[in-house]
Parts: C-alpha cells; sequence; structure tokens
C-alpha cells in the first residue's frame, strides 16, 4: 500500500475545543457590556478599547518576536486582544490614550510576557494594567465622566458613582448618605458612573450566562463571589444600616460584577479543581467588601483578585480534586 | 541628636547579641567534613550529571576521598586529568582509564530505511516507543523524536534533519550516559573513543531475521556471520540475528567491515582505503564525527 | 434522572453510522494469521506444527499461564508455519499463519440456530468450558473470563454486572449483537450467575440504544434476577470502575479490584460466547466487528474469523476510502491506531474505524493555560495537567505521589484540552514508568525480607 497511514496514540478525536475557541468565547460574552459602554459614553470609549487592544496586540508580537526570538505566532490564540479589552473595559472613559498605553505595555510586558507568556503568569494581566495605573495615576483613574446619554435621559445622573457614595458615608462626609444611591435598577441596567466595562450588571450578566452555556467557564468562581460578597455586605447592613450600604447596592456597583465575571475566572491566574475555585471565589467576594468599607480605596475588587491570584498555587497545592478512588464508597 | 545615639546603641546592641548567637551555634553545631571532599569537590567538573554513577559531584567527591582506592571511579567529564588530579589530593596512585564516547547503533536514515507510516503522536521516542514499532518497518531503530538530545546537557548530541538520526559531537561528549539511558531502544552505547578517534561498530540493532530485515532497511545488520568468520581476534558474536563487536577485544583491523553485504558495519575516522577497497566506502556513516581532533574528548568540559 | 458515574466525564459524538446494519458473515481469509497474545496475561503456547491438518474450533495453542487463554482454529486447513507478525501494538508478535482449505468444523459444535435453554452443568464446570473455550473479556481489554470468574480469596461475588454500554462512539457491534441475540445473550446471563453463584445481574445499556434497551428488557423480564439499567449517555462510561458506580454506586479503591466491591463485570459480546461456548460447544474463533468510518463505503458489523487481515474485512465494506488518514483497531478514544492493515483481527478487535484525513492529525501543542477543564473531564479526579507537567521533566516520584496509577488511560483529559497538549501520552507513559518503579521497590523489598528470614 502507497498510502502511509498516520499513527498515534489514542484518543484520536477531540472535541474541538481550542484556546481560540475560548478566547473568542468570551469576547462574544464582552459584546453586551461593550454595547452598553458604546451607548452610555460613545466614541470616547470606543478609541480607549482599540487603542488598549492595539497596543497589547503589538506588544505581544514585537516581544515574542524580538525578545523571545519565536517563530510561533502567540497573537493568534486571542489572549493578548482579551487582555486589551479587558483592561480597557476597567479604565474610565475619557482617560489619556498615553496612559491606556502605559498600561497596556506594563500588562503584556511585565506581568504577562517577562513570565513566560500565556499559562505561566502570576498575575491577571488587565487588572494589575489597572492597578498600575490606578496607583500611577489615582486622580484621572477615578474621574468619571458624567454619562452623557443617562444624564439626558434621566434628569440629574451626576459623576458621583456609588461607590462614591459609600465611600464618603464611610469617611463621615458632610451632607452625603446612603439614601443618595441610586436605585438597584439603576444600577442594574447601567445609568449610573463608573469604568467602561463596569456600567450594567444586566449586560456582564448576559456574558456569564453566555459563557456558562458554551462552557467556557464554569459557575463556581462568579457565583460564589457574587453571593459571598453578598450575604457578607448585608450582614454588616444589618449591623448598621446608616454606616453599611446593602448586600444589592454592592454587587451592583463598581466593578465586582465584571471583576466577578471576567477578572476573577481568566484560566490562568484560578485554581484548578472546583473546591479550590470555590474557595477562591469565597476569599475574593469577603476580600472586595473588607477593602471598599475599611480599606483606602472606594474599590476592592481589583485588589482582592490580585491578593488570590497570589494564593492560586497554594491554593492548587493544597486544595486537590477528590480522586475517584477516595470518593466515600456508600452502598446504595 | 538624642534619636541617633539611641538608634546607633540599640543597633550596636541588636548587632553585638545576634554576633554571640552566630558564634556559639557554629561551634556548636559544627559538622567535621573531611577537607578532602572539599578539595576534590574544587577539582570537579561541577556538571552534576551522574555520569560517574552517583548522585552529583558532591557524591562522588564523598565515594573518592572515602574510599581505599579509586578503581571502578571515573569522571566521564572530566576525564583522565581531574582523575589524576584527584588521585593526587588523595595521595592514590592513578588509574588509567580509556576514554568512552557514545555511539549511536543506527544508520536508517530516510534513504535507507523507507517510511511506511507517519507518526503524529508527543515528540517523545519513549511515546513514540509505546505507540508501535516506529514509523518504519524496523521496530528496532531509531525513532528520530530525539530523547537522547533533550538528554544531553553537554550539547554533543543533535539530530542530523537530512537523516532523521542523531549524531554525537565526539569533541563535546563527556560519556556521561544519559543518552544511553534515555534511549527506549537501546541504540546508543557507551564505546571507547579509539586511537585518533578510530571506531568499527555494528551501526544495527535489529534482531528480525535476515530476509525481513532486508526489506526493512537497506543497511541493517542481516545476521549473515560474515563479519564473525572474518574476525582474526574473536571480537565479534552472534547473537538474535545480529552481530556486535566487542570494543575490548577490537584491534580496529577493518577486515569486518570489506565483508559485510549491508555495510551494517561503520569506520570512523579512518583514511580512505586503496581504491581496490574503496567499494565499502560508498556508504558513510550516518554520523560522520569528523571534526573532532584526536585528544580533545578529554579537554572537554 | 438515569443513572450515571460520579465524576468527570465528556461527551464525544456518537457517530454510530454502522448501527442498525445487520450482522452479516465476513468472507473467510485465504490464509489466517491468529496471534498467540490475543489477551492480557502469557501469550498460548502453540500445540501444532507446520503441517498440521486442523479444523474450524480445533485447539491450535493451549494457555501459557493462570492469567492466558486457549486459541482454536477459525478455519480448516493446513498450518503453514509458526512466524511473527506485526499486531495491533505496532510490534512482531508470535503468530500461526494457516492456509485455509474449505470450511471443515469441529464435529462437536452444534451449528444448529435453535436455542439451548437448560445445562446440567455446575458453577465449576461452566467455568471449565469457558477456560477451555478460551473465551476472554470482549470489550477491548481481553482480560481471560474464567480468572474473573474465580474471585481471589477473601472476595465474594455478590452480583454480576453485563457491559453493554459501548461508549466508544462509532463502534455498533454490541448493540447489533443484543438486537439479533437477545434470548442468547441472556441464557449466557444465566450461565454466568450460575458460575460465581449470585442471583442479581444488572445490565448497562446507554441511553443512545433505546431499541436495545427495549427488546434486552422486555426478555430480561422472563429472568428473576435480571435487570436493564439505562444510563445516561457519558464516556467513559464502559470503564469497568465508572461502570459499577454508575449502577450500584460503589467506588473500587485505589489498587484494588473491581471484585472488591463484590461486582463482577462482563461484556455483553463475553455473555453470548459464554452461551456459545457452554450450549452449543462452540469455542472462541469468532466475534462481531464493526467496520466504520464517515468515508465507508458500505459501514457494517461483520462476524469475522479471527487471524482475517483487517484489509480483507476493509475491503468487504467498500474498500479503503481515497481520503483515509488513519485506520483504528477499536473505538477512536481507547483504540490502537495501526500502521498497516496487514494485521490479523483477534479476539479484542471489536471495530475497525477508519478516519478521514482531516479528522486524522493532532493540531499544534500550545502551552498549558490551566483551564483545569482535564480535572473536571478525568472520571478517576486527577490532576492531568499536573501529571503531563511533571512526566515532561520526568520526575517520576512526584507523578506517582499524584495517584498516576489510578489512571484507566480513557483520553477524556487529552480529549478536552484546549491547548492539544498529549496528556493521555504522557500519562500512559508515567503509568509504565512508575509501575516499573513499583516493581522495582517490590521485588526489592522481597528480596530484603528474604535475605531478614535468612
Amino acid at each position: 500500500m502507497s498510502k502511509k497511514l498516520v499513527v498515534s496514540l489514542s484518543p484520536h478525536i477531540h472535541n474541538g475545543d481550542t484556546i481560540q475557541s475560548n478566547m473568542k468565547g468570551v469576547l462574544i460574552a464582552l459584546i453586551p457590556a461593550l454595547a452598553v459602554s458604546l451607548l452610555y459614553f460613545g466614541l470616547a470609549d470606543l478609541y480607549i478599547i482599540l487603542t488598549s487592544v492595539l497596543s497589547c496586540i503589538v506588544l505581544e508580537f514585537v516581544i515574542n518576536k524580538y525578545l523571545f526570538k519565536s517563530d510561533r505566532l502567540t497573537i493568534t490564540d486571542g489572549s493578548a486582544a482579551l487582555t486589551g479589552l479587558l483592561l480597557a473595559l476597567n479604565l474610565p472613559s475619557g482617560l489619556p490614550l498615553w496612559m491606556v498605553i502605559l498600561g497596556a505595555a506594563f500588562a503584556i510586558g511585565v506581568i504577562k510576557m517577562s513570565f513566560g507568556g500565556l499559562g505561566n503568569n502570576l498575575f491577571n494581566p488587565a487588572l494589575m494594567g489597572r492597578v498600575f495605573l490606578l496607583i500611577s495615576f489615582p486622580a484621572q483613574m477615578t474621574t468619571w465622566p458624567v454619562n452623557e446619554w443617562a444624564s439626558k435621559a434621566i434628569d440629574g445622573a451626576s459623576g458621583a458613582t456609588p461607590l462614591g457614595i459609600m465611600t464618603g458615608v464611610l469617611n463621615h462626609a458632610p451632607g452625603v448618605s446612603l439614601d443618595q444611591l441610586p436605585s438597584a435598577w439603576e444600577m442594574f441596567i447601567g445609568t449610573t458612573g463608573g469604568s467602561i466595562g463596569e456600567m450594567s450588571a444586566l449586560a456582564l450578566l448576559l456574558g456569564l450566562v453566555y459563557m456558562i452555556w458554551k462552557k467556557v467557564i464554569t459557575w463556581h468562581i462568579p457565583i460564589t463571589i457574587i453571593a459571598t460578597a453578598f450575604i457578607f455586605a448585608e450582614i454588616l447592613h444589618l449591623v448598621n444600616p446608616i454606616m453599611y450600604a446593602d448586600g444589592l447596592s454592592q454587587i451592583l456597583s463598581g466593578g465586582l460584577m465584571l471583576g466577578a465575571i471576567f477578572m476573577a475566572t481568566d484560566y490562568v491566574t484560578s485554581p484548578m479543581s472546583f473546591k479550590g475555585q470555590m474557595v477562591y471565589g469565597v476569599a475574593i467576594g469577603l476580600l472586595t467588601i473588607i477593602i471598599r468599607v475599611w480599606g483606602a480605596y472606594p474599590e476592592g475588587m481589583s485588589f482582592a483578585i490580585i491578593i488570590m491570584n497570589g494564593f492560586t498555587p497554594l491554593i492548587n497545592t493544597y486544595i486537590r480534586p477528590t480522586l475517584f478512588s477516595s470518593l466515600p464508597k456508600k452502598v446504595g | 541628636m538624642n534619636v541617633i545615639l539611641i538608634a546607633v546603641i540599640a543597633l550596636g546592641f541588636i548587632g553585638l547579641v545576634a554576633a554571640v548567637i552566630l558564634y556559639a551555634a557554629s561551634k556548636k553545631f559544627a559538622v567535621y567534613e573531611d577537607p578532602n571532599i572539599g578539595k576534590i569537590n574544587e577539582v570537579l567538573p561541577q556538571a552534576n550529571c551522574g555520569g560517574c554513577g552517583y548522585p552529583g559531584c558532591s557524591g562522588f567527591a564523598v565515594a573518592c576521598a572515602s574510599g581505599p582506592d579509586l578503581q571502578g571511579k571515573f569522571c566521564t567529564v572530566g576525564g583522565q586529568k581531574v582523575m589524576d588530579d584527584v588521585a593526587k589530593i588523595m595521595g592514590f596512585e592513578a588509574i588509567a582509564t580509556d576514554p568512552k564516547v557514545a555511539v549511536v547503533r543506527c544508520n536508517g536514515s530516510c534513504e535507507h530505511r523507507p517510511r511506511t507510516s507517519q507518526y503524529d503522536g508527543a515528540t517523545s521516542c519513549a511515546i513514540a516507543a509505546a505507540t508501535y514499532g516506529g514509523d518504519t518497518d524496523c521496530s528496532y531503530g531509531c525513532l528520530g523524536c530525539g530523547d537522547c538530545v533533550d538528554a544531553c546537557q553537554f550539547d554533543a548530541i543533535h539530530m542530523n534533519a537530512e537523516t532523521g538520526l542523531p549524531e554525537v559531537d565526539d569533541s563535546k561528549c563527556t560519556a556521561c550516559g544519559a543518552c544511553v539511558e534515555a534511549c527506549p531502544r537501546d541504540i546508543i552505547e557507551l564505546r571507547y573513543l579509539g586511537k585518533r578517534n578510530r571506531r568499527i561498530y555494528v551501526s544495527c540493532v535489529n534482531e528480525d531475521k535476515g530476509a525481513k530485515t532486508r526489506k526493512e532497511c537497506s543497511v541493517g545488520c542481516i545476521g549473515c556471520g560474515k563479519c564473525f568468520k572474518e574476525c582474526p581476534f574473536g571480537a565479534i558474536t552472534m547473537k538474535n540475528n545480529r552481530a556486535y563487536i566487542d570494543y575490548e577485544k577490537c584491534k580496529l583491523c577493518r577486515k569486518c567491515v570489506v565483508v559485510c553485504p549491508t555495510h551494517a558495519i561503520v569506520e570512523v575516522n579512518f583514511p580512505a582505503r586503496k581504491p581496490k577497497l574503496a567499494v565499502t566506502e560508498a556508504v558513510k556513516p550516518a554520523a560522520p564525527a569528523t571534526k573532532a581532533p584526536a585528544t580533545s574528548s578529554t579537554k572537554a568540559k | 434522572m438515569l443513572k450515571t458515574f460520579s465524576i468527570g466525564g465528556v461527551h464525544p459524538e456518537g457517530n454510530k453510522i454502522s448501527a442498525h446494519q445487520n450482522i452479516r458473515q465476513a468472507e473467510l481469509p485465504k490464509q489466517a494469521i491468529i496471534l498467540l497474545g490475543q489477551h492480557i496475561g502469557a501469550p498460548a503456547k502453540a500445540i501444532v506444527k507446520r503441517g498440521d491438518e486442523v479444523l474450524v474450533g480445533q485447539k491450535i495453542a493451549e494457555a501459557g499461564g493462570f492469567v492466558s487463554a486457549a486459541i482454536h482454529s477459525p478455519v480448516s486447513g493446513k498450518v503453514a508455519k509458526l512466524d511473527t507478525t506485526i499486531d495491533a501494538s505496532g510490534y512482531r508478535k508470535p503468530c500461526i499463519i494457516i492456509d485455509v482449505q474449505g470450511d471443515e468444523w469441529v464435529d462437536t459444535i452444534d451449528r444448529t440456530p435453535d436455542l439451548v435453554t437448560e445445562t446440567a452443568l455446575d458453577s465449576k464446570e461452566i467455568i471449565d468450558t469457558i477456560k477451555e473455550a478460551g473465551i476472554v473479556g470482549m470489550g477491548g481489554a481481553c482480560f481471560p473470563t474464567h480468572v474473573k470468574l474465580m474471585p481471589p480469596p477473601g472476595n465474594t461475588a455478590e452480583c454480576l454486572i453485563i457491559n453493554a454500554v459501548e461508549c466508544e462512539p462509532y463502534l455498533t457491534a454490541d448493540h447489533q449483537l443484543m438486537l439479533e441475540h437477545a434470548q442468547e445473550i441472556l441464557i449466557g446471563v444465566k450461565l454466568l450467575m450460575k458460575a460465581i453463584k449470585v442471583n442479581k445481574t444488572y445490565i448497562g445499556i446507554e441511553n443512545n440504544k433505546p431499541d436495545a434497551i427495549e427488546l434486552m428488557t422486555k426478555v430480561a423480564s422472563k429472568y428473576a434476577g435480571v435487570e436493564v439499567v439505562p444510563l445516561k449517555i457519558k464516556y467513559p462510561q464502559g470503564g469497568e470502575k465508572q461502570l459499577i458506580d454508575a449502577i450500584i454506586n460503589r467506588k473500587v479503591g485505589s489498587g484494588k479490584l473491581p471484585i472488591s466491591t463484590g461486582a463482577v463485570v462482563q461484556n455483553v459480546a463475553t455473555a453470548f460466547a459464554v452461551y456459545q461456548a457452554v450450549m452449543k460447544h462452540k469455542p472462541l474463533f469468532e466475534r462481531v466487528v464493526s467496520v466504520t468510518g464517515r468515508s465507508v463505503a458500505k459501514p457494517s458489523n461483520l462476524w469475522a474469523r479471527f487471524g482475517t487481515p483487517l484489509s480483507q474485512m476493509i475491503d468487504e465494506c467498500g474498500g479503503l476510502p481515497e481520503d483515509t488518514g488513519k485506520v483504528i483497531a477499536g473505538g477512536p478514544m481507547m483504540g490502537k491506531a495501526l500502521p498497516t492493515l496487514e494485521i490479523p483481527s483477534a479476539k479484542g478487535t471489536s471495530g475497525i474505524l477508519i478516519m478521514q484525513e482531516k479528522e486524522s492529525r493532532r493540531l499544534e501543542i500550545q502551552d498549558c493555560i490551566r483551564c483545569g477543564k482535564c480535572i473536571e473531564a478525568c472520571p478517576m479526579g486527577l490532576e492531568p495537567y499536573l501529571i503531563i507537567a511533571q512526566a515532561m521533566k520526568q520526575e517520576w516520584d512526584k507523578v506517582e505521589k499524584d495517584s498516576i496509577m489510578d489512571c484507566i488511560e480513557c483520553g477524556s483529559c487529552q480529549f478536552t484540552c484546549p491547548a492539544q497538549r498529549p496528556i493521555t501520552d504522557y500519562c500512559r507513559l508515567s503509568k509504565a514508568k512508575v509501575g516499573g518503579i513499583l516493581r522495582a521497590r517490590a521485588a526489592e523489598a522481597r528480596a530484603a525480607s528474604e535475605s531478614s528470614k535468612k
């Protein structure tokens, strides 16, 4: 026979899942959030998104080609584009573009590629980019432009974010009280201020549903984060309703949804086993509220995730999946 | 002023206490170590390859320092020179050992051994060997995935893209044996480097019957036994349909090379033959180690 | 809610192309090549020599040890020679080559289609008959059946589980066998129950074979203690440990035999073979083979004698398609890819799967992105991503600590890996390496205890 047969060990079939398809799944899941932000902020944030995505891709390409001298084209796997997009979604609309480029450079260059590229980084690049910018340029990073669309539609929407109000209350700022918080519904559909991507909890939840449906991620991390944050905030609220905002406002405000759904679920920096993922999720939920309530920054999500990223290797070492042979041997 | 003074005094006091503790600890927990171990360790190449059979260079140093002599102890990386140094340190008699080199005993290049299937599994000889007999009909020959190359920490073995076989660089090979371990087919063997780097070996380990071997590979050993009859020194043994040349007995006379009908016996670094005998030169070894100068192997680090 | 196993598992596409194709007799080969190692354990020892005349069903090789099985001639003719041939493992193995002449059967074999329902044999006699007939597990692992029917001391069989799951994609041999021979299978089940002295049997069938479930339930209702259990579709449900978990909810411990849970698992085709051996005096020399694949002209289920070259069976089903890339003996998840088609069929050849060139190639391997999908898929609760990483660095001690010996090599991890990493390849390698280390350690311990006795 002239034809040479292909030989390899089994399995001989694959479910067709690739890194690209997973990254694409996340990108598609972000579409509702993107649409909402474009609707609210217009072209201004389109520039930020494009700058961020492009600079991430270009940078990864350059580092891979000229620093690693690798022939493999890693940018085609879509992870660089995703990092860029997630970084942009974590920035306030109206941020100077050079800052966006700086953040992208830090995310890709320092956090991702210096560890060896996709799969080897310890921290979530997009989040580290954001935190880097937040610490370097606190003023610009917390200047929320007025939500144009919302201010036209709903009279009197201001630049003050729900988180700003909560922090104000906690710091006993004059004239600020929790009554000024927008209603849960407003926060849910997203007519309040915030970063590009954290506007509408509804849009983000749509993304979550899509990703779970497409099996890009499992429910463990996002649900445990949201549930823990809600329960913890609710307890605090019961203790002192004047000082502490209620659970619903906490989970719907700021970057909690965006973080829980898109940032904490990053494959590379989250634990591997379901049990580990749940521990990670609970810890992030608790840390977020702790930082929000007792920390110096109004937003605790980024820091909570980054802290837990650091604990991920430890979680992987100590929280392992249960062996089939050690499952309870019940007789039924 | 006062603050600075307090700081200086406080720090100085802490330093003093720490120094006393450290001194006490170093006295109390001191472990006696044979100073020779340290000295030997210094002359060893620190490759930690395990080629000597001990766990790394320090393990070898301990063994040298504790043994009654250096019998059976040899640092393949450092070679004779290092062993002479070790002997000097210990006051033992230096034992002369002939240097060895790794030899790839398969000549089944793409041209000699036709491919009959395509291997598509993980790039690992061990896994390819677990999968099947290999992408040629010969289930004894080189699989070409380069486990030996990965195992070598001296950069002495490389895959030749043209032949699909690994080639050993004599000048870099330290005969540590890592590639011998790594090869799932036991193709690689440590043999004497030989005078002026000259070696003769059967470059085939195929144990199939002659007729099958012929179909599988044009340069395979068919076990005809001609070399066995020809060898004047009794260095060749026939077993499982293949010939093997004992490098301890071989006197490099080259008579076997001439009679081998399939050119499975390979000679390395010999001068060209007279035209009458030039027939065998038609088949060059797939791993020509030409660059190596005569004495370089002991100098390699 | 249908039953299934507790953790892990994947859902490959069924692709049961050859389903509902009636089983037809494959042509006799001109020359039968009968391997001596068609089962797990010691290879059989040939008891014929060159020039001997043999009949169909005549014993030509006897068991080479306790864990071994006899081999009977599948054809009649003259022994041409004892030689070696490449088998599904890809290596040359000893075999007997018989030049086929006619089709003369040993006259004790009952060739009528009549159903025989009663036998006077007792438990031990049944097991002896099974052993004599050379019956092995027909699911693919080929473990000699009589060994499984004799639980080691300290274990007692409580129930029999019949594996009719056929969770491998493409394969339809067991499905079709159930549709055509349900009566015989259940008599075989009865015999097995008698052999191991239990009065409860579960027949596990995956829910993608509703007709088989219906038919088997109907036939089984006539037999006391036999229950058909429909199972949720999930791979690798046909794995012995998974099947026991799915049906009776007991877990086989690490390093333990399945019998430790009190269950004896037998394949449905084995039950049929037992019926033929005990009731019809017909030893095992043929089986149902699915010849299938997307490009195959006539996907079929064939009754093929062992020793028939696979190329001949493929020709009978429309020949090897132009776009063939890979030919697999068995299913796509655990089958062996073949380097040549001149390999003879054997007791474990449940199917021949011909894959198109475009489905045959693995994609480029990328770095692990730590997504954890392999952990999700692993039915044994292992961490495949860790095992491959350590195996690549040859850290066998760590791999051993990570319970590699629990691995059942089902391929779920590699099937699901988005980075296309050859995880199962490395798991197999690790198992072999760690197995070697464990054996060496055991031998050392034995030697040490012996020397201390002296």
